[in-house]
């Protein structure tokens, strides 16, 4: 991979297109997973990190690497905008991820709530990246609210499920100027893969690492297939015939001028 | 189905004696456990109706292999499926449950398990439950702890490292009102992330109230949905009331609370139809408040001070492990909890397929968490509520889980 292909978000640039997430997994396995997954950004519940435990999950996390809090268990923009700052206080930085969620049972997010919260962030200063349902018109939305990127899922939080909600994500890579991260419900490498060979900025995931037999190996394997799709991409895909080959005599071959 | 509740306490006077006899062996002298008391709030809900019309109907019986084996197939665990799953037909599924469990669980929680602790503040009670250790005519020592034992109780707690707290009443409203507990709550915010409320049922108000004290979880025990059965054995006191019981949950999230959590207790009655009905409860409060959070229990009776014989009958661990891992795919997304009603070996074992919370540093008395947690002898002490199982301290709790390659987790919430 070429070194100048760099993921800008927020104006900060990062090498690694791979987004990890922390929740599901002990953490004496982050560092490895970082590492085996070359990430530099990886995300970690605001509600979790608020602790006194000593093993806070910010001490696993390896120097250099960008935290990426979540607002996680938030319920409106109100709620989301609230943690967000308490992850300031708590020195996670700016950037924040905003996942906004009335509905415990699919976890999905509230897209109306989600551009208030992005509107209020982004005025203070906060990198905001919004976790969202991939809809255009609220792609738009968040990119006049000031998001630094846009996150939609592939399908739900957990289930593994891979790029269900596929052409809506197309639309957003093809419409929207702002990095698309694809998150949630990509569930093996092949699908991050294929993700990336669509035009995603980078891939997020958390549950498929978490649930694999060897954590850091899957990470290890994670990586390798996000690099591939995004050389898939840069390269240009070769054309899908659709019905059979293509002719040698093109039917237009008789013009003569 | 077996009796052996009931027994008289020592030191009650004749005219005691005399009424609980009469409460026990003359229905028509007991109150109608359908009618709402004084002051018992109504609301509008169809929730009951659904989660008992499924309960009445269900004849677990029926169900076949060949129909597990079909529920176990599918991609989603609907009601019928779920049905299924907890019949008596599933028992030698209970390996193939307990894996698609675990998958599920990894799926929705990771390898996280929540740690918390209860305190108990007060074991006075106004109610006649037969086979509970606070009732009103079992003779233990009563207490209600000052604000000052409560804050003293609660720094012990906290300086062990927990987070997460319940706090828990014996069901008197004269002894333990709103009030005391709110404050109780509030000090509880001072020491802990989270609080919890297990106290008797509250209309809507004294839920926001409470809630505006920093509680953010109630957890009301159904004790079994067989409104039948629950008239033989809640005799006397406000806790007849089985409906009003039954919307103690929809209460509380109209009062504002975040999540909420049910059970039945399993070995009061039918526990298949009860884990039924507690599957269903919860699943129909989750479609009509989609946004809360939802948490299921399993508690299976124990014995009491001054009655030994109280056991969960018919409900063996296996049965209990086929019951949460029918709730874990039926609700993936819901909270279990185990207690420390269950025994370390089961608790090890269950957190690794379908619980995601369990309890450390548990005492169900009052006051004596100074001996506990210390080892100093006090003569001021409640009576406990229930004997427990597993007396693990937090601290080996969090060793024991670390080891079985578990995540533990003491804080995972916002007050917002």
């Amino acid at each position: 991979m070429e070194n100048d292909d760099k993921l800008i978000i927020g104006g900060h640039e990062f090498g690694s297109r791979f987004i990890l997430g922390s929740g599901k997994y002990s953490l004496s396995l982050i560092k490895a997973a970082v590492e085996n997954a070359g990430a530099e950004l990886i995300t970690l519940a605001v509600r979790r990190a608020n602790t006194k435990d000593n093993e806070s999950i910010l001490d696993h996390i390896p120097k250099g690497v960008t935290l990426l809090p979540n607002t996680s268990g938030a319920r409106n923009a109100e709620e989301a905008v609230r943690i967000a700052r308490l992850a300031r206080e708590l020195g996670c930085g700016d950037f924040v991820k905003i996942e906004i969620m009335r509905d415990t049972k699919y976890l999905l997010p509230d897209n109306a709530e989600t551009i208030k919260a992005t509107e209020i962030l982004a005025k203070e200063g906060f990198v905001v990246m919004p976790y969202m349902y991939p809809d255009l018109n609220t792609a738009r939305d968040l990119v006049n609210a000031g998001a630094a990127s846009v996150m939609p899922l592939a399908s739900p939080i957990g289930s593994n499920k891979g790029l269900a909600t596929r052409d809506f994500i197309q639309i957003l890579i093809d419409e929207i100027d702002l990095p698309i991260i694809v998150d949630a419900g990509i569930g093996r490498p092949s699908q991050a893969c294929e993700a990336m060979e669509m035009g995603a900025a980078a891939v997020m995931s958390n549950t498929a690492l978490a649930t694999a037999g060897d954590l850091p190996m899957m990470a290890d394997a994670f990586r390798k297939a996000i690099e591939a799709g995004r050389q898939a991409y840069l390269s240009g895909l070769g054309r899908v015939l659709v019905r059979g080959a293509s002719p040698s005599d093109t039917l237009t071959g008789f013009l003569r001028d | 189905m077996e009796n052996n509740y009931l027994f008289d306490s020592e030191g009650l006077s004749e005219a005691a004696l005399e009424r609980k006899h009469k409460l026990e062996n003359d229905p028509s002298f007991r109150t109608d456990h359908m009618e709402y008391m004084e002051g018992q709030q109504k609301i509008e809900s169809d929730i009951r109706d659904k989660v008992m019309a499924a309960f009445e109907s269900y004849d677990y019986n029926a169900y076949t292999a060949l129909d597990v084996s079909r529920a176990l197939q599918k991609t989603t665990i609907g009601v019928e499926e779920f049905k299924a799953l907890l019949s008596p037909a599933a028992e030698p599924f209970l390996e193939q449950m307990a894996e698609r469990a675990r998958i599920e669980t990894r799926k929705h929680f990771g390898n996280t398990v929540y740690l918390f602790t209860p305190l108990y503040i007060a074991n006075y009670c106004e109610n006649y439950c037969v086979y509970c250790g606070f009732n009103c005519y079992n003779k233990i020592r009563r207490m209600k702890l000052s604000y000052e034992q409560i804050e003293h109780d609660m720094k012990l707690i906290a300086d062990s490292g927990m987070e997460e707290i319940l706090i828990l009443t014996g069901e008197s409203k004269s002894m333990s009102d709103v009030r005391y507990i709110g404050e109780a709550c509030k000090l509880a915010r001072k020491y802990f992330r989270m609080v919890g409320v297990e106290v008797y049922p509250l209309n809507v108000d004294d839920y926001k109230y409470l809630h505006e004290c920093g509680v953010d979880y109630v957890t009301v025990f159904q004790e079994t949905y067989d409104s039948d059965r629950y008239e033989q054995l809640h005799l006397a006191g406000h806790k007849r009331v089985w409906p009003y019981r039954f919307e103690a949950q929809e209460r509380a999230l109209m009062g504002g609370m975040r999540g909420v959590a049910g059970s039945a207790l399993l070995g009061l009655s039918d526990f298949r139809k009860d884990a039924l009905a507690t599957g269903l409860h919860m699943y129909y409060l989750q479609r009509k408040y989609p946004h809360a959070e939802i948490s299921l229990s399993c508690p299976r009776l124990r014995p009491i001070i001054n009655n030994d014989k109280i056991d969960p009958l018919d409900v063996g661990e296996k049965q209990l492990c086929q019951v949460l891992c029918a709730y874990r795919l039926f609700l993936p997304f819901a909270g279990i909890t185990v207690s420390s009603r269950e025994s370390k070996s089961f608790r090890d074992g269950i957190v690794k397929i379908a619980a995601t919370k369990i309890s450390a540093g548990v005492s169900t008395g009052i006051g004596d968490h100074e001996s506990k947690y210390n080892g100093t002898e006090s003569d001021a002490e409640g009576d406990e509520q229930f004997e427990i199982a597993d007396p693990r301290s937090f601290e080996t709790m969090y060793k024991d889980m670390s080891a079985e390659g578990l995540q533990p987790v003491l804080n995972d919430y916002i007050y917002v």
